[in-house]
């Protein structure tokens, strides 16, 4: 089963990262939504499929029976699973919000914080254009 | 309980009364001269091998540790003496700048760090305050930052020492490591272990790069003569009397463990006698008098690090004279230069005539202090040059034909420092030339009379100064007293042919500057061009490795992140073995197959479709899919929350879906999508690889099996993963709160901000 688990990760994994190197930004959000699936699946086959009875400690019961599933990656899933939610709702919100200001739903056509065609920040050239040594 | 941790503390606790004081009464400028002079009145009573440690922290073997000897004293009393003279004549110097307030708080700070350098007994203290010394240094050649030559040359200065400072800590890490202990006394203790100790070359390459950096050596002289770009008290005081000194000395200072190498003596040879010879045509070729000093302050620093490598006891002597007598006549000079630059408004040597009319005072001074360093009998300057002479003859090789032409060419810097511009006709000149006020005149004048009466009274300074620190630099006592006629009839026929050849060319020293100061390729190619070479190298690159990397391309950064992750990993478990088939598993059934293939399938319709809604359900699939699989793991809970989540993201998606132009088909060109789908399947198998291997490893179930027994009856909860989630790991589900809470506050403000723009 594990095994199965880890390819199924695996081509999680793929999809996500072929849908997030999209430009276009909503293919990048399915691709969040893949990538955090992935996540859950890591997370559970990482914790080895010990059982497969839901982990709950029967009436009158002191501890837990053999043959039940490992709780802790199940708890840690549950936590991601939220987490990945609110990471993706927040981005879907970033780029409705980019949409209606930039009106580009284009990755690569973002680039007001990093232009393109950057005046000349060229260090060298700066110190170049500044008097050079007048005291000689 | 020693008073020298106070001694070296004073200077600090003054700082910000000198800084704040002189800013609100700028007229009580010459007061903290008093401080240097006090420090030194209490420096000349204190007795020889005075000591003072306290533990910092005695686990990381931390210590401060003072010590007064020979050597110390010496180099205390001329930071001290000089520094009172300096401060006196920068007060008057400075009179009226805005900024002289910072720049004897700058100065005050110096001093200080000085005085912790030479009287520190620990490795580490000793490394701070060099390093401090550095930064002062930086600040006083930048103090007229408004122009760029001074903030190049403070920048040059800095990176030069600094990186030498580097290495000398580098040197100190290995010497304390070899001898157990950071206290200097105690390492000197145990020479013979040291000097045999297999770090031995290590240190001595390290520490003696450290200490040719601070001093000027070959090749890395380059930034003193730039330095000179700082106002003229901070040339004599820093840049010839003390700061590059320190290099001297802490060379001096280990020489006891070090003097019986053949390296230790091959390298401060070789690097002096370069120094020497540079300097020394450097100096001739120089018009500039404050440039000119500078260029004989290398040959002088040169000369000191010579005598320090050769193994002949007199040396030693020789050394500490020739460090007196340097101090004496080159910081007067200094002042001088920086007296003559004020009043006649110039420091071109061939420029400047007859001055002595208009200032017989400072001409009087110049001419002591030109007669010490051209060493002319009476004046200690002679004692040093015999010295000198005596103990570079004993030397077989080119050392003796060195310092015939390198004093010579120290004779034509005294005749045109000291000479040449009070001599003659007056020159024309735009202003009224006349003496400086007192402040500025009596330092260089007391320095330079200095050296007369050493020269005349040697015992004053032999037995008290002279021999001590001699003896600290051999580890043993010299036996030698000043005044003493050292030097045979050949030293004598050397001095007189050194001063004869240094007359000679002075007299032609008109003619020969502007040959010398033709010959370009000098500029060209040097250790000063390199410097500047080197720089520009490191901005290109920084340059362009930034436009490669910060593309400003989303998918570049990604594609470049996940390739050097997910490759690095990759090649990590190729290389290290890492790829394994795990086989032991849980067994199958045929509902999780077939669950697997749908959340599969989903995925590719995710990845593939061209549609955007084709997409959103592909990926809705994928979700309710892990939702079943979690059902048939045995995690109900997880089937649940995923149901409800994968709703509620795909209403949402949907939704905001609808308001963006979902029409855009993916953009990608064919061949950047045949990348990425290359990228895709390199970051899917290196995971599936990296999860093969975590499988393979034996599971460890002391965890679960543990929460699987405490859950009843420590938290009093049946369902175990509930218990995990508030009561185990409840701190966790706290951050996740505040991550989903930080979440929804960021997209409600960025909602707001779209809805407030709408409005006008």
């Amino acid at each position: 089963m594990e095994i199965l688990l880890a390819l199924l990760f695996g081509v999680l994994l793929a999809g996500a990262v072929y849908l997030l190197l999209a430009r276009s930004l909503p293919r990048v959000i399915v691709g969040l939504l893949l990538l955090g699936n992935a996540a859950n699946i890591a997370i559970l086959a990482g914790g080895r499929v010990l059982g497969t009875a839901p982990p709950l400690v029967s009436p009158g019961a002191q501890a837990l029976a053999a043959g039940a599933a490992n709780p802790l990656p199940q708890a840690l899933v549950l936590t991601a699973i939220v987490i990945s939610f609110g990471l993706t709702a927040f981005v879907m919100v970033l780029a409705w919000s980019v949409w209606k200001g930039e009106a580009v739903v284009d990755a690569e056509a973002l680039r007001s914080a990093e232009p393109p065609a950057l005046p000349s920040t060229d260090p060298v050239e700066a110190a170049e254009a500044e008097p050079r040594a007048e005291a000689r | 309980m020693s008073v020298l941790p106070l001694l070296v503390a004073l200077p600090f606790l003054a700082i910000p009364l000198v800084a704040l004081g002189l800013r609100a009464r700028p007229g009580a400028a010459p007061l903290p001269a008093l401080l240097p002079l006090g420090l030194f009145l209490a420096l000349l009573s204190l007795p020889l091998g005075a000591a003072f440690t306290s533990e910092r922290i005695p686990s990381l073997g931390l210590e401060t540790s003072f010590r007064l000897d020979g050597l110390s004293r010496l180099m205390a009393l001329l930071i001290t003496g000089i520094g009172a003279g300096i401060f006196l004549y920068a007060s008057a110097y400075l009179k009226g700048h805005p900024a002289l307030h910072r720049f004897l708080a700058v100065l005050t700070l110096f001093m200080g760090a000085m005085l912790g350098a030479v009287l520190a007994d620990d490795l580490f203290s000793l490394f701070v305050f060099w390093e401090l010394t550095s930064l002062a240094s930086f600040m006083l050649i930048g103090f007229d930052h408004e122009r760029a030559a001074a903030r190049k040359a403070a920048q040059q200065g800095l990176m030069v020492t600094v990186a030498g400072g580097l290495a000398m800590l580098a040197g100190f890490l290995l010497l304390a490591a070899a001898a157990g202990t950071t206290r200097i006394s105690l390492i000197l203790a145990q020479a013979e272990s040291i000097s045999a100790h297999p770090f031995a070359p290590w240190i001595v390459l390290l520490v003696a790069g450290g200490c040719f950096a601070k001093s000027a050596q070959w090749p890395l002289h380059f930034w003193l003569p730039n330095a000179m770009a700082a106002p003229a008290p901070v040339s004599a005081y820093l840049h010839s009397a003390t700061m590059v000194k320190l290099g001297v000395y802490l060379l001096a200072r280990f020489n006891p463990a070090f003097q019986e190498m053949v390296l230790w003596q091959g390298l401060l040879t070789g690097a002096g006698g370069l120094t020497m010879l540079t300097g020394a045509l450097l100096a001739l070729r120089e018009r500039d008098l404050k440039r000119k000093l500078a260029w004989s302050t290398v040959v002088a620093l040169g000369t000191l690090v010579t005598l320090i490598g050769l193994e002949e006891p007199l040396a030693a002597t020789a050394a500490v004279v020739f460090l007196l007598v340097h101090a004496l006549y080159k910081a007067s000079l200094f002042l001088i230069s920086g007296i003559v630059d004020k009043k006649a408004g110039t420091r071109d040597a061939l420029v400047l005539r007859g001055l002595a009319r208009a200032m017989p005072l400072t001409a009087a001074a110049a001419a002591l202090a030109g007669l010490s360093m051209a060493g002319a009998p009476g004046f200690i300057g002679a004692f040093a040059k015999d010295l000198l002479f005596t103990v570079q003859l004993g030397v077989p090789g080119l050392l003796p034909a060195i310092a015939l032409v390198v004093n010579a060419a120290m004779v034509v810097v005294a005749g045109v420092v000291a000479a040449r511009p009070f001599m003659g006709r007056p020159m024309e000149a735009d202003r009224e030339v006349k003496e400086p006020p007192l402040a500025m005149l009596a330092p260089p004048m007391l320095l330079a009379l200095l050296g007369l009466v050493f020269g005349l009274m040697p015992g004053l300074i032999s037995a008290a100064l002279i021999e001590p620190a001699a003896g600290t630099i051999l580890g043993r006592p010299t036996g030698v007293a000043l005044g003493e006629k050292q030097g045979d009839e050949l030293v004598l026929l050397l001095s007189f042919a050194a001063l004869g050849l240094g007359v000679v060319m002075y007299l032609g020293w008109s003619r020969l500057q502007p040959r010398l100061a033709g010959q370009e390729w000098l500029d060209r190619y040097g250790p000063d061009s390199a410097y500047g070479e080197v720089l520009r190298a490191v901005s290109r690159t920084a340059v362009a490795v930034t436009r490669r990397v910060q593309s400003g391309s989303l998918r570049r950064y990604l594609a470049l992140s996940l390739l050097i992750v997910f490759g690095g990993a990759g090649l990590v478990l190729v290389l290290a073995g890492g790829l394994a088939i795990p086989w032991r598993a849980a067994p199958v059934r045929v509902e999780q197959v077939l669950l697997v293939l749908l959340i599969a399938g989903g995925a590719a319709a995710a990845a593939l479709m061209r549609a955007l809604f084709a997409q959103v359900m592909g990926a809705a699939l994928v979700g309710f899919g892990a939702g079943l699989l979690f059902l048939t793991l045995g995690a109900p809970d997880l089937a649940f929350t995923q149901f409800t989540v994968e709703v509620i993201a795909v209403v949402l998606l949907v939704a905001i879906l609808a308001r963006l132009p979902f029409r855009a088909l993916d953009a990608r060109r064919a061949n950047e999508r045949r990348n990425d789908a290359l990228l895709a399947g390199l970051v899917g198998a290196v995971g599936v690889a990296v999860m093969f291997a975590m499988l393979s490893v034996p599971f460890d179930a002391r965890i679960p099996e543990w929460m699987g027994q405490a859950a009843v009856p420590e938290a009093k909860g049946r369902n175990v993963v509930n218990v995990v989630i508030v009561d185990f790991r409840a701190l966790d589900t706290l951050g996740e709160i505040a991550v989903l809470l930080i979440a929804a506050l960021a997209a409600a403000a960025l909602l707001a901000k779209r809805a407030g723009r709408k409005q006008p």
